[in-house]
């Protein structure tokens, strides 16, 4: 070692201040950082930071506010459109998360059967899910069309129903139309990364289930649900925040009509904000929803932190 | 991609073929109808004419009689839809470039040199990617409009970053995290700098992870919405989802062949992107999430 380690010494010794600062692992861990955290630090933190505020002042879109504290909250405590957009939020988000949830480990549990074809099948399965949502929701506001949705027109050919359905006309029927929207944008993540989780349990574990007799429905009771809960922790905490946050489905398939019935929270503020011009009230109203996404982070957390104390503190 | 291989063994052979299609085709099937109809439908109302269109009584309304082009023709010639896919091509390469360059370099200082506190600084990158646009639209517009950006390519290629980069770097934490120390010691001892190992092993070798979050960054930024509906405001300047959404909506006359079109085309490219790269797009998503 002292071979090696004194030409070192001398070789530092001579080395300016400067290339000495580039031997150390923090300067240079440092240096690696700016560009991200110069751009996160700019336009993600100080925007956090600033909407806080913003939801404190009365601003105006090209105006300066000034700071009037709660009030804004207290009025949309008092405002009947903003409750009904907190409602409609969480309706969205427990049917769009729960069917999501479904039809995805239903879908991820088909996928991992023996199948021909399995890896162009899995890439048609995510298609939803690269393309535009805003293009898909186009796809689907045609579909709803009141005169001439091809649902309708396949209902009443089939003698179900008699006259054409309003989807996005009457509040109930629009609520569940832009659900099911969200559903078929949803399934493929949920289902593909279900499926990843699927393939790294041992096949082993089904063998020995089956040498003891276990049917079907005890295997996936006792193996298969047990080994992927960390899994699906994982994917409901993603899914449940990109549901309630979601912005795109809901402005462009109904614009938050009919009479306010598809407001979500995200697509309020932006018309109080933007369309409406009422920055301060936009940001209380975009505020509001974090208590809801900081509730969903804990619960999955502290979910995941459960179920490996269950298995015995692994990882 | 070894976690996505065929490990369905067991007595599934002994399985007859008609109670197999009822327990697994059948459905699967269903499923796959189900989420590629909206395609279908995209497509059909893109190549039908008007008179087709809007006559389910004359024509099935699943088939095209007379295929036609004018419904693309129009798109391309009378709207300013080539300009809205220039701008998104323009938006979507640049902010992709942007936060791969500054992801390669976070990551790598983070997973690699692993400086004092690195460890919360991934953490906190990690949670930038928890807040959801919706709740930073307002504020940056304010930022966006004060720092003179507003109604420009620049005013998304700068903020399109803050959600790419954490998706980015936690994808190549991943990937640097494979690669043995003991081939950077090597170069260590060998006088290499930590910019030449960065360029010359470490990129080389996680090629993969790289193309993954580019590919990854490409579609995001292409299908963002928010930010682009927020900070652009003439026709010239959207992009494909805005332009599609604002201007080919004339009060209350829907041209939904010139919107299937729009729909349409400006999918293709991403599916196309996507479809060359599935392998790596799939066990990327599922690796970043098993994480």
């Amino acid at each position: 070692m002292a071979v090696i380690a004194e030409p070192v010494a001398v070789q530092l010794k001579r080395s300016s201040l400067w290339s000495r600062a580039f031997e150390s692992r923090n300067f240079l861990g440092a240096m690696f950082m700016v560009p991200a955290i110069a751009i996160l630090i700019l336009f993600l933190a100080y925007p956090l930071a600033l909407g806080f505020w913003l939801g404190m002042t009365d601003t105006k879109i090209g105006g300066v506010g000034r700071f009037i504290g709660f009030q804004n909250f207290v009025s949309l405590s008092k405002d009947s459109v903003f409750w009904l957009s907190v409602f409609n939020t969480i309706f969205y988000t427990v049917f769009a998360s729960i069917v999501k949830f479904a039809i995805g480990l239903y879908l991820a549990l088909l996928l991992n059967e023996r199948l021909p074809f399995k890896s162009m099948v899995r890439a048609i399965v995510l298609l939803p899910f690269v393309v535009p949502t805003v293009l898909s929701a186009i796809a689907f506001w045609w579909i709803y069309d009141s005169q001439f949705s091809i649902i309708s027109w396949v209902l009443i050919k089939a003698g179900l129903i008699t006259s054409y359905i309003e989807f996005l006309g009457e509040p109930w029927n629009a609520r569940w139309s832009v659900v099911l929207a969200n559903i078929w944008r949803g399934v493929p993540f949920v289902a593909i990364t279900l499926l990843a989780g699927l393939q790294t349990i041992s096949p082993s574990l089904y063998e020995a289930a089956n040498l003891d007799g276990a049917t079907n429905l005890q295997r996936f009771r006792h193996i298969t649900l047990p080994m992927l809960s960390p899994i699906i922790a994982v994917v409901m905490t993603f899914s449940v925040l990109m549901t309630f946050t979601d912005f795109q489905l809901i402005y462009t398939i109904t614009r938050g009509g009919p009479i306010n019935a598809t407001h979500l929270m995200a697509t309020l503020s932006f018309q109080r904000a933007i369309t409406g011009g009422n920055l301060g009230e936009g940001a209380a109203i975009s505020n509001a929803m974090i208590p809801f996404l900081v509730a969903a982070i804990l619960l999955s957390f502290f979910g995941l932190q459960r179920s490996r104390w269950q298995q015995g503190g692994r990882d | 991609m070894t976690t996505m291989e065929d490990q369905s063994v067991g007595m599934d052979y002994l399985e007859s073929f008609p109670k197999k299609f009822l327990r697994v085709y059948l459905p699967l099937g269903l499923i796959i109808v189900f989420l590629l109809f909206p395609f279908y439908w995209m497509a059909v109302t893109t190549f039908k004419p008007d008179a087709e269109m809007y006559d389910y009584e004359k024509y099935n309304p699943f088939l095209i009689a007379h295929p036609t082009l004018e419904h693309i023709k129009k798109l391309f010639f009378d709207t300013d839809y080539p300009l809205w896919m220039w701008n998104t091509v323009i938006v979507s390469v640049s902010s992709t470039f942007i936060s791969l360059f500054a992801s390669v370099c976070a990551a790598y200082a983070i997973e690699r040199l692993r400086y004092t506190g690195s460890r919360y600084v991934g953490l906190a990158i990690f949670l930038g990617y928890l807040v959801p646009p919706s709740i930073l639209f307002i504020p940056l517009a304010a930022i966006v409009f004060q720092l003179g950006l507003f109604d420009g390519n620049l005013a998304l290629i700068l903020t399109y970053p803050t959600f790419l980069i954490p998706f980015c770097t936690w994808l190549l934490m991943g990937y640097f995290r494979t690669i043995p120390y003991e081939l950077e010691e090597c170069a260590l001892i060998d006088g290499a700098t930590r910019l030449q190992i960065l360029v010359k092993i470490t990129l080389p070798l996680s090629l993969p992870g790289v193309i993954s979050a580019g590919i990854f960054a490409f579609t995001l930024s292409w299908n963002e919405f928010i930010y682009a509906l927020t900070f652009i405001s003439s026709s010239e300047n959207k992009t494909i989802p805005v332009g599609a959404i604002t201007e080919l909506v004339n009060g209350d006359v829907y041209h939904w062949g010139a919107l299937m079109a729009a729909a349409l085309t400006g999918s293709v490219p991403v599916v196309i992107l996507y479809s060359f790269f599935v392998e790596y797009y799939v066990s990327a998503m599922t690796g970043a999430v098993k994480e």
